[in-house]
């Protein structure tokens, strides 16, 4: 009488945590050993610096008073960078469907969930280092004084990036096909901006803001006129932590009962 | 011995033709659900986008001002339909400049000289102090006009502030006559010669030597115009981009011009000149509009414009266009190119290419029938897409007493079309891009980063101009010039950046650039189709 896969890698690995270990472990290797990784990090710290140095450069303040907010002008490039962590969290799951691997995966480890959260922790770890560095680069660009409201902008917007690959991630494993959930996350992130950008009716602005992911994610970046804004910069963020954790429910429960 | 040749039927494959080609990559297409799906989708984000902005442009009516722009002037109730005077030709124009006239019978004609033009800024410009201050379009000279009204016929010789002597009518008409600046140096004389419907503008340098600028005809001017002088001077107005920060300022200026040699020809039957201060003018400046007139010389001061309304934000025209509810494109446009790349993605990823091409060896036509097929799919989506937006989305915004900028149908119908041409062909550029690099994710970046992004970038105030305006001149995303709502006029300064829905290149321009990428993206893809292994 065999036993069933679950039980047998149980009784041969012994214990969830070290299942868990493992399954990091195998992940971890997945991501390594592919060259597009690395290249795509590097291309989100690149392009994040760049595009905020830009916008230092572009910056032009009137001898009337600069209404800009240095901090978050210094972040801007996040709002690019983050064009490829989605990518890079999207393709963590997807390239595993296109390629037939997801079959090899689930078979070496049947439990999906730990498989799931295995790649959630590595992404977010991987997002969280390249946005720091290009966090840390660009507010440094920007010639700002790090301590104070500063230091919450840019360790905030490194939490962005890491909120918006989580989502990305679910998103991802709901709909398996790469360009689907690249355009799904890009449409989710950009429509809530676009379309508030000519509300000219203030409580539908606001109301807008207030739900939309990027939107109300990136008032974590804000230093100036906090009264001003439609959230508090803690809970801005908190809004886009309920997207991710959404996202990845609904991965998690359709990777769950789907068949790969 | 004999040769053996194997039989071959001398009748054409029914198979083989073009037709069939099509017929077959239609069942592919409609045939997979999901790709049905996404171009219902498309539609329904795209109109749906459209009537929800269009709904949230509609005022709130609460005792806050309804909007978080600095606009110059808010026109109107807070609550209610602004209006706007609506010209000969039909637009929406700005009509305010004071008048010095007399009514003139028949045919007729009126010449003058003018020897100044001065104007005069207001004090709320960046809280310097108020001082000269000549803008370039600030107009002094003589008119003959259908009556007083706001909006009626009439056509004038004048100097400007910037732009030498100019022959104007009906408010969007303008012909350049002698250039440069008036001074008591080197005046200048104006004459306006009115036959029955038509007025004929002359200038001069030295009141002897005269040229003829143009001709216009005025279509139903009645027997007894007004004729005169008229000086006025539009809004002096600063616009500001840069990342984050859109922003304007416009103050009100006035003008000044002095004017004698004062002659005429034909009946004049009133005995005395009536000053009139058309539209009541501007307030905020130093001086008051009004004439004073010393053995044959007069000086008229006034403020204003007689120019075409510009629409937009920061402008005096209504603040919102049809292409506000159209900015939901770009979400429309993700759900087609995700559908296009996987057209061609999906037949290598199963393997289908190599059926596919076995049964119609012709690499170019599989692609050609391909392309025929997802354009078309894409054209019926976007046009029930921006035609949904549009009609729905300006229903909304009427019925909930928007600013709305009132579209002519042919305008209406260039837009509606020009959206759907563009997804249509974005979805052939998808489709190419596809072909070349084989994997849908890395297809979707790039459309998304050529088409999706700049796009993105052009809609919200903040982003630099000249950022903006690079990017939509030379990435396919300048095709969106076609979705431009109302045209730009060099007679009026005003806010035309991309932001406000003035784009860069003309729209069948802009749209050439997209299908000259298109063109290019295909004749790549058919080579390395053709070259590499499938």
């Amino acid at each position: 009488m065999s036993l069933p896969a679950a039980e047998l890698s149980r009784a041969r690995y012994g214990g969830r945590a070290r299942y868990g270990r493992e399954a990091l472990h195998a992940e971890w290797t997945k991501l390594r050993t592919v060259a597009s990784t690395g290249w795509l990090l590097l291309g989100a710290a690149v392009l994040t610096v760049a595009v905020s140095t830009a916008a230092d450069a572009g910056a032009t303040c009137l001898s009337t008073g600069c209404q800009a907010d240095p901090a978050k002008l210094s972040l801007t490039g996040v709002q690019a960078g983050q064009a490829i962590v989605v990518i890079i969290a999207v393709l963590v799951v997807s390239n595993e469907y296109s390629t037939g691997m997801i079959r090899i995966t689930l078979t070496a480890m049947p439990r999906r969930l730990t498989v799931l959260a295995a790649k959630a922790v590595l992404v977010a770890g991987l997002v969280l280092v390249a946005g720091a560095v290009a966090a840390l680069e660009s507010v440094l660009a920007g010639r700002l004084i790090l301590p104070g409201p500063v230091l919450r902008a840019a360790s905030g917007s490194v939490l962005y990036l890491v909120l918006i690959a989580l989502l990305s991630l679910g998103i991802a494993t709901a709909v398996r096909e790469s360009a689907v959930a690249i355009g799904l996350v890009l449409g989710l992130l950009y429509v809530f901006p676009v379309v508030t950008s000519v509300a000219g009716n203030q409580h539908w602005q606001r109301h807008l803001e207030q739900i939309g992911p990027m939107t109300a994610g990136l008032y974590i970046q804000a230093t100036a006129n906090l009264g001003s804004l439609p959230l508090t910069p803690w809970q801005g963020l908190g809004v886009l932590a309920l997207w991710a954790a959404g996202a990845l429910i609904i991965g998690a429960l359709i990777f769950r009962f789907r068949d790969a | 011995m004999t040769t053996i040749t194997p039989y071959r039927s001398t009748a054409r494959d029914p198979r083989d033709g073009f037709g069939q080609l099509l017929h077959a990559e239609w069942t592919k297409f409609r045939t997979v659900r999901g790709w049905v799906i996404g171009m219902i989708l498309a539609v329904l984000v795209t109109a749906g986008l459209g009537v929800l902005i269009a709904r949230t442009t509609v005022p709130s009516c609460s005792s806050q001002s309804s909007s978080g722009q600095q606009g110059p002037v808010q026109h109107g109730a807070a609550c209610g339909q602004p209006s706007y005077t609506v010209g000969s030709g039909g637009v929406l124009v700005q009509d305010e400049f004071y008048f010095v006239r007399q009514p003139l019978a028949g045919n007729g004609s009126i010449t003058v000289r003018v020897t100044s033009l001065t104007g005069l800024g207001s004090e709320q410009i960046n809280g310097q102090p108020a001082g000269s201050l000549l803008v370039p379009w600030s107009k002094a000279g003589i008119v003959i006009k259908d009556g007083t009204s706001q909006g009626s016929a009439y056509a004038a010789m004048m100097v400007t502030g910037g732009n030498g002597v100019r022959l104007q009518w009906n408010y969007t008409g303008d012909t350049p006559g002698i250039p440069g600046a008036v001074s008591a140096a080197s005046p200048r004389w104006l004459r306006l010669t009115r036959d029955g419907d038509m007025v004929t503008g002359y200038d001069s340098a030295d009141g002897t030597h005269w040229t003829r600028v143009g001709s216009v005809a005025l279509a139903g001017l009645p027997s007894t115009v007004q004729a005169g002088l008229f000086v006025t001077s539009p809004l002096y107005t600063t616009y500001s981009s840069s990342f984050g920060v859109g922003n304007g300022s416009s103050s009100s200026t006035e003008a000044t011009g002095v004017f004698d040699h004062v002659s005429r020809t034909g009946t004049w039957p009133a005995s005395a000149w009536t000053g009139d201060d058309v539209g009541a003018g501007n307030l905020g400046v130093a001086q008051v509009p009004g004439y004073h007139q010393v053995a044959g010389r007069f000086t008229v001061s006034g403020s204003g414009d007689i120019a075409p309304l510009i629409a937009g934000p920061l402008n005096h025209g209504p603040s919102i266009t049809v292409r506000d509810f159209l900015l939901g494109t770009f979400a429309g446009l993700i759900a087609v190119a995700v559908v296009a790349a996987m057209f061609m993605t999906a037949e290598y990823r199963r393997g289908l290419i190599r059926t596919t091409l076995a049964a119609s060896p012709d690499r170019g036509r599989v692609l050609a029938a391909k392309a025929i097929v997802i354009g078309a799919a894409a054209f019926a989506a976007g046009l029930a897409a921006a035609a949904g937006a549009v009609l729905i989305g300006t229903h909304v915004a009427r019925s909930g007493g928007s600013d709305l900028f009132p579209e002519p149908w042919p305008t209406e119908l260039r837009i509606i079309a020009g959206t759907a041409a563009v997804i249509a062909v974005a979805a052939v550029f998808t489709l190419a891009i596809a072909t070349m690099v084989r994997r849908s994710a890395t297809a979707i970046l790039i459309v998304i980063v050529t088409i999706v992004i700049p796009f993105v970038l052009s809609a919200p105030p903040g982003i630099p101009a000249s950022l903006t305006d690079w990017l939509m001149r030379i990435t396919p995303a300048a095709a969106f010039a076609l979705q431009q709502p109302a045209p730009q006029y060099y007679q009026v300064q005003a806010n035309y950046m991309t932001s406000s829905g003035y784009f860069p290149l003309a729209p069948w321009g802009g749209f050439a650039v997209l299908c000259g990428w298109t063109a290019l993206a295909l004749i790549l893809a058919v080579y390395l189709l053709r070259r590499r292994d499938a």
